[in-house]
């Protein structure tokens, strides 16, 4: 049962990669906020599990804490946000998707060697699984790049803090709870002061396309 | 090779060539319940068969002997497909005459004769669905490929009868690797078996069509071999996923009388796998054709990271 528990953690880690390749390849916002939740969910499983193991009961109340933040609260909200702002229709991303995939699949080669040499100096049950973290937010990281519209870009946002919390507690077994409690804080805040800035966005330019923020300053230009 | 062997390959045969079309009659039963339409009978592809079989088969005028001899060809591919793959027992005399990778050959070498009778009477559908096909193929093939070198690494084999055993030998273990392999397998063997993200088997509809496109020209008994065939297709498709990844409950050399217990868990697995096609492609819309390439792509990547992860976390 120990070992199984043990091998249940890479699994999760696993499906936290695919997660974030399906964030990848979406198209629509609705099943990307849908896959944020669906990588929160995991992430609380893998808490509990490595939480369960060591015998830390911090990480039960982080587990709670992603569960209440991540699987209800944000989603929640992003719901909210797209009813309103009415923006189901498909993300146009900058870069078409196979390419991205491909340039998906560097990162985790890259990600993966780069973890190899520091996760034998770890001595936690998941240290393994460092690589596939650090992957997932590069990946995030590059969604946000590669998405031209705001919301996929805060669910970018949202997906690559969900690979740091996977991280530490993969690599560490889990931040101090003042550390854990701050970003937690710290992403909501960040979440309520993004979708203050979609609202302006919006109603600016008529659309959630950031790329007209690029046309503001030569606006400014011909006037001045 | 030994008795027991030879009663277990023919009885392999068997079962493949008797339950193809139950297979098929029981997915189509459970997608129209679960498109609520009325649902045809379990046993509906044997009276197509037998219809088809009883009709008289007209061959258009330009057809050359290659158009009269593919659908045997196909059909004898596909029934060689399902005497390789392990689905009663590990212990199949055919299994050391070709190990996965001559398998996926086998596929390519039945859809390289389909796709030449399809453009051998030179009608413009034929071509049309010939191109689709071999596209779809050659962005299926290295993705199974990759899936199966998966459970290769794991099992240090690539001789599908070896891999079930050994993996049925090993302490039950979650390998991650293999999450991402079983994904990547679905998205292949939709692709292959022209089921509905990518081809829908049920119309007839000129510019959608891939697979019907090529057999518009058969009819009667050759017709009836592709439909049998296509059958034989998705059996051998669907036994190849349970092989890799739920091979429990296959008989072995030194077992053969657990083939009497193989039989109704093969049942049960393919009856239940069945169902989750059905439901696969109840839930999910036809895509353009264009977007194929996407999602074979996403097969392949995601049995490419599944490779890396083995690496990664079996190191």
């Amino acid at each position: 049962m120990h070992a199984l528990l043990e091998q249940s953690i890479n699994l999760y880690a696993a499906i936290l990669l695919i997660v974030s390749f399906g964030m990848i390849s979406q198209r629509r916002i609705l099943s990307l906020v849908h896959l944020y939740t669906a990588q929160g969910i995991t992430l609380v499983l893998a808490t509990l599990t490595v939480g369960g193991l060591t015998h830390q009961p911090e990480l039960f109340v982080s587990a709670g804490l992603t569960l209440a933040l991540k699987v209800v609260v944000i989603p929640v909200g992003l719901h909210r946000i797209i009813d309103r702002m009415n923006v189901r229709w498909d993300v146009e991303p900058l870069l078409n998707i196979p390419m991205t995939m491909l340039i998906g699949i560097v990162l985790v080669v890259f990600s993966f060697n780069l973890a190899m040499p520091i996760a034998r100096l770890s001595t936690s049950i998941a240290r393994a699984t460092l690589g596939i973290a650090l992957a997932c937010v590069l990946l995030s990281f590059m969604m946000m790049i590669v998405r031209a519209k705001a919301i996929p870009q805060v669910i970018g946002f949202l997906a690559m803090e969900n690979g740091l919390f996977f991280a530490a507690t993969a690599a560490t077994n889990g931040m101090p709870m003042i550390v854990e409690l701050g970003i937690a804080l710290d992403v909501l805040v960040g979440v309520l002061i993004l979708s203050v800035f979609m609202f302006q966005i919006r109603e600016q330019f008529d659309s959630l396309d950031i790329r007209h923020l690029e046309q503001l300053r030569d606006d400014g230009r011909d006037a001045g | 090779m030994n008795t027991s062997g030879v009663i277990a390959q023919l009885l392999e045969v068997a079962l493949a060539l008797a339950g193809a079309p139950l297979l098929l009659g029981w997915v189509d039963q459970w997608r129209a319940r679960l498109q609520n339409r009325k649902a045809p009978p379990v046993i509906q592809p044997y009276h197509v068969l037998r219809k088809l079989f009883h009709k008289e088969s007209v061959v258009a005028d330009s057809a050359s002997p290659l158009f009269r001899i593919a659908p045997y060809v196909k059909f004898g591919c596909m029934t060689l497909a399902c005497a390789i793959v392990p689905t009663l027992s590990s212990d199949l005399p055919l299994a050391t005459a070709a190990d996965g990778i001559a398998l996926v050959g086998l596929f390519a070498l039945a859809r390289t004769f389909l796709a030449l009778a399809a453009m051998d009477i030179g009608t413009a559908f034929g071509g049309m669905g010939a191109r689709r096909d071999m596209l779809i193929g050659f962005l299926a093939e290295p993705a199974l490929l990759m899936t199966l070198f998966c459970v290769s690494l794991l099992t240090q084999s690539t001789s599908l009868a070896n891999m079930v055993e050994t993996i049925n030998h090993r302490p039950f273990a979650l390998e991650p690797s293999l999450a991402f392999a079983g994904i990547a397998f679905t998205i292949v063997s939709l692709a292959e078996n022209t089921r509905i993200p990518v081809d829908n088997p049920a119309t007839h509809l000129e510019l959608t069509m891939i697979h019907e496109a090529m057999v518009l020209e058969y009819s009667g008994r050759h017709l009836a071999m592709l439909e049998w065939a296509a059958a034989l297709k998705l059996f051998a498709y669907s036994c190849i996923g349970l092989a890799l990844f739920f091979p429990w409950g296959i008989a072995e050399i030194d077992t053969p009388l657990a083939m009497v217990t193989a039989v109704p868990v093969l049942v049960l697995k393919l009856a239940v796998g069945g169902v989750c096609l059905a439901l696969i492609e109840t839930i999910s819309a036809k895509m353009r054709i264009f977007r194929v390439p996407e999602f074979l792509a996403t097969a392949f990547l995601l049995a490419v990271i599944g490779l890396l992860v083995h690496q990664l976390l079996g190191a």
